[in-house]
């Protein structure tokens, strides 16, 4: 479980680089992770999946599974005791299959054994009869008369419908693109893991891991027909999310399993399952056109965008919406009409990951902004130049940038970054596509440099009611002020903790703060995802430390019969406005502890009009650029990233070692996306559900990666803080894919970009 | 079947071991010792690197059976006392550690790199590393913790 009351003292206020209070624990081996959790007495869960895509259950046997020795129960849809549906938007998702199974690995069956082998071994002897349907798994032709229905509604998800001025733009120079992205999968490093614990009121204790408890509660409660009061949840240790642990994994059915045996169960899935267990990154196709003046200036956009939200509807709504939104980059244009989609089929479900909806339309309208760059004659950093944004300008839907929007500023400054040198007449193999392979020697490589920017909401949008929740304690412990910080945020690797310490130091004065294990018993922080827990949750935080030194002032006014204007705390005294020491914490406070729990919420967002999708969607953007330059072995397809360079405005870095780190990692994710990343499915089956054959960046992959951070801060945020996380893995895929084309000279309108697509054979 | 092997120095002993279980499992769930991880079991991501008889091996790849007898030293047995190993001290120092999944393994193999060669080149720093998978850091703090690491080493 996240804890961090570990001994180790960090310190740091906001602006610092402070370190991990769980690092400790995370280089020793101590940290406890989901998958390490265990229990005296416990039993292990497995789960029985589809071999089909699509198919009518016919009967289940159970029988022979339960004669396994060692096997204390096997579980089909008949004891889901609530409602056997779940869904972040939708509760469409049945928690164990009942009449058909709509994706190949949805879950059918549960076993629990005293060793995850004897579960795996009993489960293999469970008998389900299937008959096999006909699988829609071309998501083109999802709205076909005669396509096969995916639910009773009809296979339409979502239509986004965005218009904007001129309804029949004409402008002297056109261009245009089709674009295809594959499925990408957030490929978190810890596998989908929870224990549940049977509670002698009935009830259940899960820890596991994940990126919003609350969201989990609301649906297990109705999967299990129990009240929240008895479903409580702790956050274990996350080893990383990613938009893949939104969606329910093993919740209700570790639960389920533990409420039947009476015993605690551990589930754990390995990397095979873990592909199936988790929604992936929306396979996207993409038309798009651009209309321009003939100096570049741009006239008119049109896109049509369709997602393939495979079997549930998880978050592909809301996923569209971005895609439709946010789509045409962050350009000023007159005049839009884009149409966004997502629909089912009988592929894996697709849903959250890093970039949300952004990513896919990224790699179209940054190839077509080269396009047009090519057409008019300009660079494709004056391109972007003339038609990014700047503070004032209204987007697509009509919003007001109200904050700063450096588009020029930031492909400048990676612009001029210096260039790594050319490869010498001799290079290193290592140094080369294909490197200790020794595929050449540098006779047929071709260098190429590209550039991409992109905006992205921060927060949740549309008008959700986006909130969290802070509960902060400070009191006097063996003569020292400790603050004590409770949320249910999810610490997923990025470093909230990290930044709850921060802000707590800062706004308290102590130099001691603890952060208790995330859990629903404090409000909810809402998720972990949006880039928004450091503004939302760290929002929240300080708002329960200023009303906790509020309090604590108030008192030490009434004590030292002062005015409490002119008060403030420092470390464990009360000092006077020329900061003279007026009183010990100690003193004003004694054994008392005082606490304040505050729900705290950003600016409200509005629902876009549904036909014209105009309106105030999102409370904050955050931009970046990147800059690739890659060698490409042109006669074999093979790519060397030789340097991948980002400039990305944040506001206000509260953790300034974390935010290089997060834009590092998420611009690896991005480059895996463009060159190696695709969950290959084919027929509704996954062909490559394994670490061995879905290819991740590696240490030797990566290049040296340059970040220029610059902080304009957001005068509506706390801090002035800009969401992190996501820009980086939106714009350094298409700048890498940009760098491709140019060093090879093909358009590459697909990614990943395969070595065949390079080659031509 | 009965296994017994030397784990961080200590003689230890776990019964009803089925054959089937790899080193891994055996370290995990039978002796307490989640530090090595399990992200693929199968040898591709390195997290479960541990030292076998002095040798780094991916545990997942490693029948339980196969150390007996054997000395094991896994990332929980690095740090001496209180006192954490130069690699753990410089990952915690330089932000190498994110969700920190992959640490163990990189840990332990960045600590034989620095045995091996004690001043490694970047190149040899991402040779030796590349058999370990991080999913949130992009590898860039990673180098920065081995070069810290190996400057700490040698001015020890």
């Amino acid at each position: 479980m996240t804890t961090t009351q570990t001994g180790v003292r960090t310190t740091g206020r906001i602006g610092d680089s402070a370190q991990r209070p769980d690092g400790t624990l995370k280089v020793t081996g101590e940290f406890a992770y989901a998958s390490d959790l265990w229990h005296d007495d416990m039993v292990w869960g497995v789960t029985l999946r589809s071999p089909h895509p699509h198919a009518r259950i016919r009967r289940i046997d159970v029988t022979e599974a339960l004669t396994v020795p060692g096997v204390s129960a096997v579980l089909t849809a008949d004891d889901v005791p609530g409602e056997n549906a779940y869904g972040l938007e939708h509760a469409d998702q049945p928690v164990l299959a009942a009449e058909f199974v709509r994706y190949e690995g949805e879950p059918v069956a549960l076993v629990a054994a005293d060793h995850p082998e004897t579960a795996r071994r009993a489960a293999a002897r469970i008998r389900v009869h299937y008959e096999v349907l006909p699988a829609l798994t071309d998501p083109r032709r999802a709205l076909d008369d005669d396509a096969p229905q995916v639910h009773p509604g009809g296979n339409l998800v979502r239509h986004l419908r965005l218009r904007r001025g001129d309804p029949e733009p004409t402008a002297p120079v056109v261009v245009s693109i089709d674009f295809e992205v594959g499925m990408q999968d957030q490929a978190f490093l810890g596998p989908e893991s929870g224990l549940a614990v049977p509670a002698e009121d009935g009830g259940v204790d899960l820890y596991v891991a994940t990126q919003w408890l609350h969201v989990d509660q609301r649906q297990i409660c109705l999967a299990l027909g129990m009240p929240p009061e008895k479903v409580r949840l702790t956050l274990a240790g996350v080893g990383g999310a990613f938009g893949g642990r939104e969606d329910l994994s093993v919740h209700v059915h570790a639960c389920l399993l533990a409420l039947r045996t009476g015993r605690p169960v551990k589930m754990s899935y390995g990397r095979e399952e873990s592909f199936y267990g988790h929604v992936h990154r929306h396979p996207a196709t993409m038309t798009y056109e651009f209309g321009a003046e003939r100096d570049g200036t741009l006239v008119y956009a049109k896109a049509r965008t369709l997602l393939d939200g495979g079997a549930y509807a998880s978050s592909t709504a809301a996923v569209v919406g971005n895609a439709g939104l946010l789509g045409l980059g962050p350009y000023r244009i007159p005049s839009v009409a884009v149409d966004a989609y997502g629909v089912f089929t009988h592929n894996p479900p697709c849903g959250a990951m890093r970039g949300f909806g952004c990513v896919q339309a990224a790699f179209a309208h940054e190839a077509l902004m080269d396009e047009l760059a090519a057409a008019v004659g300009v660079s494709p950093v004056e391109i972007r130049q003339r038609n990014g944004f700047v503070e004032g300008d209204r987007t697509v839907t009509g919003q007001v940038i109200d904050s700063a929007a450096p588009v020029a500023e930031l492909l400048q400054r990676v612009a001029d970054l210096p260039l790594p040198s050319a490869l010498p007449e001799r290079p290193d193999l290592l140094d080369l596509p294909g490197a200790v392979g020794n595929t050449t020697h540098g006779e047929g490589v071709h260098r190429g440099v590209g550039y991409a920017v992109t905006y992205k909401n921060i927060g949740f949008s549309e008008g959700f009611d986006d909130y969290s929740t802070a509960r902060v304690r400070l009191q006097v412990v063996a003569g020292e002020a400790v603050a004590t910080v409770h949320t249910a945020a999810a610490e997923v690797g990025q470093g909230l903790v990290t930044v709850q310490q921060q802000i707590a130091r800062t706004e308290l004065g102590v130099e001691r703060v603890v952060v208790v294990p995330a859990d629903t018993a404090v409000g909810s922080a809402g998720s972990t995802s949006a880039s928004r827990q450091t503004y939302v949750t760290g929002g929240a935080v300080k708002a329960a430390c200023e009303a906790v030194r509020t309090a604590v002032l108030q008192r030490a006014a009434v004590a030292l019969g002062r005015p409490v204007a002119g008060l403030a705390l420092d470390g464990d005294k009360v000092v006077g406005p020329s900061g003279e020491v007026l009183a010990g914490l100690g003193e004003v406070l004694g054994d008392d502890a005082v606490e304040e729990t505050v729900e705290w919420r950003h600016r409200p967002t509005h629902a876009v009009d549904p036909e014209t999708g105009q309106g105030d969607a999102h409370v904050q953007f955050a931009f970046s650029a990147h800059r690739a330059v890659v060698d490409v072995d042109t006669e074999l397809g093979l790519v060397k990233v030789v340097a991948l360079d980002t400039a990305q405005d944040v506001g206000r870095a509260i953790n300034p070692d974390a935010v290089v780190g997060q834009i590092h990692g998420g611009s690896a994710q991005g480059m895996g996306l463009a060159l190696m990343e695709e969950v290959v499915v084919t027929d509704g089956h996954v062909r490559n559900p394994s670490f061995t054959d879905y290819l991740l960046p590696t240490i030797l992959d990566m290049p040296p990666m340059r970040v220029e951070v610059l902080e304009y801060a957001d005068p509506h945020a706390p801090y002035g803080v800009r969401g992190v996380g996501e820009p980086p893995t939106i714009s350094s895929g298409p700048a890498v894919a940009a760098a491709v084309r140019a060093a090879c000279a093909k358009p590459l309108r697909r990614v990943p970009i395969r070595p065949e697509h390079i080659t031509g054979t | 079947m009965r296994v017994t092997t030397t784990v961080n120095g200590t003689e230890r002993t776990a019964d009803d071991v089925w054959p089937g279980e790899s080193l891994l499992y055996l370290l995990r769930e039978r002796l307490g010792l989640p530090g090595a991880k399990n992200a693929c079991e199968q040898g591709e991501c390195g997290s479960c690197t541990v030292y076998l008889d002095g040798e780094p091996v991916c545990a997942c790849l490693v029948a339980a059976g196969q150390a007996i007898g054997r000395e094991v030293t896994t990332v929980e047995g690095l740090a001496e006392g209180e006192a954490l190993h130069p690699v753990q001290e410089a990952f915690v120092e330089a932000g190498a550690v994110q969700c920190g999944f992959c640490t163990p393994g990189l840990v332990v193999a960045a600590a034989d790199l620095l045995a091996r060669v004690p001043e490694p080149s970047d190149p040899e720093i991402r040779e030796a590393l590349a058999g370990n998978l991080c999913r949130c850091t992009g590898y860039e703090k990673i180098l920065d913790a081995v070069r810290l690491a190996a400057r700490r080493q040698a001015t020890r």
